[in-house]
């Protein structure tokens, strides 16, 4: 192995260490927010809007005086739970259908991946507009179109996965030994496709993310007085004309998270191809 | 080959069917009346009946949507609930605003994309593959309206050099021009040049990879001569396909760059009416959009048939 495989192998590692460690951050913050923050969500604290960082709010106060970093710890759990519930379901009900595509094959695979189809071809963005036009938009709704939404792309990568795997021999010593289609899907298939479902999870959450905090920057998300990031980053741009952190922190965070999980998956992804390689 | 290329054009339609059905039954998912909705809280029951015949919601669902549907073919889209002016002549004036802002985003985009994805594949591992890359996932993982937030800050607050605002109509000089488009073409270019900049990398290296190329390179041609002459021609339909599909990419940010900059376009209007509820403009909008996209789709996979010998005896 060359000097500069093992230099490139090491530079990866590290970016994916701190990839993680920002994931882990967040993920952290998200499940103890709500608990730490030292004010509630709503209460408007300081009759100073906009203000900058300081002891007594150390991430400044928001367009109505309250307190930001309080805001972004309870974002946090609006942004990154939200995003997680939608992309566990998505991931969930697509992994199923597909291992049941795959395992039955014939009409239940054509079918099922016809409509899947039809459902990918629905722009992300334009699925979550309608479908708010109809039902208004609450934390539930937000969850269940966006698993929706995500379930085609999920149900694709695991059937392509799972119809690799299916057509296996030992698939079919399983047939053979007379086992159901259930035991065939979740102890044969599954097992032998854990790892690249989950850097499409990963990749889905991103999507997740990307869509709710749109979703919310167009004020058709989350609403008001609770708030994810990207309302904060919506009800807070006025700010940005004087540089305010209540406008840059939300939008730090957005970012900072997802190019994170991307990373990470990039990193983990590689180092599998190395070990594939040798 | 032309029958594949025919069955994959059956399936579009096909799927286009499917959608239309898709964004019917989710427009009509809304619970209790649509009547009841439009009219208030203080409406008369008879008012209410009356309106209710007049938008055929005392027919079945089925009927309502072979109704809307061959309306559609018909090119009679209804009217908005709204302002009461027929959605066709709304669409009418806006689709052509759209369409521009995607054109003049694809003509910036495709050719950087290409070089960039290009240099990348062909000194790859290089330490500006290796930034180029990092760079590129950053891009992809950032939503537009972050990207725009920030152009807004830096070229129109600080510099104070392009207004923070598109307005439409009327463009008399190329300056004008440049004004009105800077922004939202430059968010949108963002994502889309990354999304197509890796794509194109990735479709050359797997062409890289093969033995003819192993060869070329043994035989003594220089590396650049080998990626232009050898190897691009072979690259050159899954370059085809990415670019359609990253263009695709497009339909998703016009919404928000659209909102942002308060530019006249189709996805303007559709959010505007998403926020107003206005039903029959929504399902009207979504099908534009949704067919726009499948053409993108289907063209990337025609290409993609097109470019692969083995499929052409099909």
């Amino acid at each position: 192995m060359s000097d500069a495989t093992l230099q490139r192998r090491a530079s990866n590692r590290r970016t994916g260490i701190v990839a993680l460690s920002v994931v882990g951050f967040w993920v952290a913050i998200a499940a103890s927010g709500p608990f730490v923050a030292p004010h509630a969500e709503g209460n408007v604290v300081s009759s100073d809007v906009f203000a900058p960082i300081s002891t007594a709010f150390p991430l400044g106060t928001d367009y109505l005086g309250r307190d930001m970093l309080s805001r972004v710890l309870f974002g946090a759990r609006d942004t990154i739970g939200v995003a997680l519930l939608a992309t566990l379901l998505a991931c969930f009900v697509g992994g199923t259908l597909a291992l049941c595509a795959a395992a039955r094959g014939g009409w239940t695979d054509a079918v099922l991946s016809r409509a899947m189809d039809a459902l990918i071809s629905v722009p992300s963005l334009l699925f979550g507009l309608v479908v708010i036009a109809a039902l208004g938009s609450s934390i539930p709704v937000l969850v269940g179109t966006a698993a929706v939404i995500y379930t085609p792309g999920a149900y694709r990568t695991a059937r392509a996965l799972a119809v690799n795997i299916a057509a296996m021999d030992f698939i079919r010593v399983a047939r053979a030994r007379g086992e159901r289609t259930t035991f065939i899907m979740a102890d044969e298939i599954l097992p032998n496709m854990l790892l690249p479902l989950l850097t499409d999870f990963g990749l889905r959450f991103i999507y997740v993310v990307l869509l709710l905090s749109g979703l919310s920057f167009l004020g058709l998300g989350v609403q008001p007085p609770q708030a994810d990031w990207g309302s904060l980053v919506r009800e807070n741009i006025e700010g940005l004309a004087y540089g305010a952190p209540a406008v840059i922190i939300p939008a730090i965070a957005i970012a900072t998270l997802t190019i994170s999980v991307n990373l990470l998956i990039d990193s983990l992804s590689s180092r599998r191809q190395g070990a594939d390689a040798r | 080959m032309p029958r594949l290329i025919a069955s994959r054009l059956a399936i579009s339609l096909l799927t286009l069917l499917i959608v239309s059905m898709l964004v019917f039954v989710a427009t009509e998912l809304l619970p209790g009346d649509v009547a009841q909705a439009v009219l208030g809280q203080s409406a008369t029951p008879d008012a209410v009946a009356a309106l209710r015949s007049v938008m055929h919601l005392d027919q079945p669902g089925w009927w309502r949507y072979l109704t809307w549907l061959g309306g559609l073919l018909d090119g009679d889209l209804g009217r908005s609930l709204v302002n009461h002016i027929p959605v066709a002549q709304l669409i009418g004036s806006r689709l052509p605003n759209s369409l521009l802002l995607a054109a003049v985003t694809a003509a910036v985009c495709v050719p950087v994309a290409l070089t960039l994805g290009i240099i990348a594949a062909i000194r790859r591992g290089s330490l500006y593959d290796r930034v180029a890359g990092v760079l590129m996932v950053s891009a992809v993982s950032v939503p537009e309206f972050l990207v725009a937030t920030l152009a807004v800050l830096l070229f129109a607050v600080n510099l104070h050099w392009l207004p923070a605002i598109s307005y439409g109509g009327s463009i008399h000089s190329p300056l004008q021009f440049f004004r009105v488009f800077a922004l939202p073409v430059l968010t949108l270019s963002f994502v889309i040049i990354a999304q197509m900049a890796r794509m194109t990398r990735a479709a050359l290296i797997s062409v890289l990879d093969s033995s003819y190329i192993e060869m070329a390179l043994l035989k003594g041609a220089r590396p650049v001569r080998v990626v232009l002459y050898h190897a691009l021609p072979n690259a050159l339909g899954p370059i085809v396909n990415a670019v359609a599909l990253s263009l695709s990419f497009l339909l998703g940010g016009v919404i928000i760059v659209e909102t942002i900059f308060n530019y006249p376009g189709l996805a303007k209007l559709m959010v505007d009416a998403v926020a107003t509820r206005d039903m029959p403009l929504v399902q009207a909008c979504a099908m534009v959009f949704c067919t726009a996209y499948l053409l993108l789709v289907t063209f990337a996979d025609v290409c993609a048939i097109l470019s692969n010998p083995r499929l052409r005896d099909r």
